[in-house]
């Protein structure tokens, strides 16, 4: 680097001050153009601001890609019955795969509680005034559970249809969740979700024939803000569509092993 | 969103640079927001004063380019300005579009003592 205004390699240019950028060479032989300790000066950046998260997502990905783990990160408003289905899914899951959960709410450990009842290993993260899960977080998460190789991880964000969607935990897929008890337009409404999950689940789907909810109108509204997203009704109530759901979790679970040096059956 | 906890990063990822680019004083911060980025910019604004209190951008003016969202439209194959996510293209009225520009989240530039 140059020592006398910083200039450095890499995407990082320094131009100097008022003046047009120079572009001098760097053996400064009988260069003279006046660097003084107060001089203002230009840094160019470009940098992401969620590049630091985005480097802790792309150390967990590794992570987990190592062991064949899949990762999904479970999104929705609050009260969209994340956790009753999670624990559903487990329920199904648990016998023939092995299931770990990253449980994330600003206060309590209530979920964990739910889930580590429903007979999976879970480590709560109470993100306190935060609003999101970020990678770091659930790096630390991730050290402290240990999934097995070839395991299924679910990762339950906070309830939060906005900023979760901006922070990449090295996920697989990010599943976003809603309930017939919402508005048909939240897709609309929350478009960055939606824009980033690839698959939906339209839930509470047993309540149906007691309110106005139109399935079709939000799945369509859904696929004017992300044409690919895939959809599925289910109840974790009633059970309908848990097996379409776990077919696809398997689907999922079995890319995650492409790859791998002794991928599991 | 987060524009609170956006700006404690942009805080640290200036900070880190003060240190590989040998500066004590921060004139000036343009960032690059994009319409799709999910990011107010009112509440960025007023989150970057309270954040920056205490440290070497203490003061600093900030400054925020918007870039214009566009994205791919297939059936048309070409490239339309969009303003929403769900926005329809204005020329065929299709839905499958690919957001090509309009979530940028950047750093800009720094103007530095």
């Amino acid at each position: 680097m140059c020592s006398v205004c910083g200039c450095g390699p890499g995407e990082v240019k320094i131009l100097d001050g008022v003046s047009e950028p120079h572009d001098h060479s760097h053996d400064h032989g009988g260069h003279h153009h006046a660097h003084g300790p107060d001089q203002a000066r230009l840094i160019e950046l470009e940098q992401d601001i969620l590049a630091k998260n985005n480097a802790y997502a792309d150390k967990n990905r590794a992570y987990l890609a190592a062991r064949g783990v899949l990762a999904l990160n479970l999104v929705s408003s609050p009260g969209s019955g994340k956790t009753t289905l999670l624990a559903r899914s487990i329920e199904m899951l648990r016998d023939r795969r092995d299931v770990y959960v990253i449980e994330g709410d600003q206060q309590t450990e209530n979920d964990a509680e739910r889930i580590r009842a429903a007979g999976a290993p879970a480590i709560q993260i109470n993100t306190g005034k935060g609003c999101h899960l970020d990678g770091h977080m659930v790096g630390h998460a991730l050290e402290k559970l240990a999934p097995a190789d070839g395991a299924v991880l679910f990762i339950e964000n906070v309830g939060n249809l906005v900023c979760p969607a901006g922070f990449d935990l090295g996920e697989a897929h990010k599943v976003v969740i809603l309930s017939v008890t919402e508005g048909e337009d939240k897709p609309l409404k929350y478009p960055d979700m939606f824009a980033a999950a690839d698959l939906m689940l339209l839930n509470k789907i047993d309540l149906s024939p007691h309110l106005d909810f139109d399935d079709d109108a939000a799945i369509a509204n859904a696929r004017k803000v992300n044409p690919s997203i895939k959809a599925i009704k289910v109840s974790a109530r009633s059970g309908e569509g848990m097996d379409i759901w776990l077919q696809w979790i398997e689907a999922a679970r079995a890319m995650a092993q492409v790859g791998r040096p002794q991928a599991a059956e | 969103m987060h524009e609170m906890s956006l700006c404690q990063s942009i805080r640290s990822a200036i900070e880190e640079q003060a240190e590989s680019q040998k500066f004590s004083r921060v004139d000036r911060v343009k960032l690059e927001v994009g319409p799709l980025s999910g990011v107010e910019t009112d509440a960025l604004r007023f989150g970057f004063d309270v954040v920056m209190r205490g440290s070497i951008i203490e003061g600093a003016k900030l400054e925020i380019d918007e870039p214009p969202a566009a994205a791919w439209c297939m059936p048309c194959a070409e490239t339309v300005p969009i303003t929403q996510r769900y926005d329809p293209c204005p020329k065929c009225g299709s839905h499958q579009l690919q957001v090509t520009s309009g979530e940028e989240l950047r750093i800009k530039e720094l103007e530095v003592n």
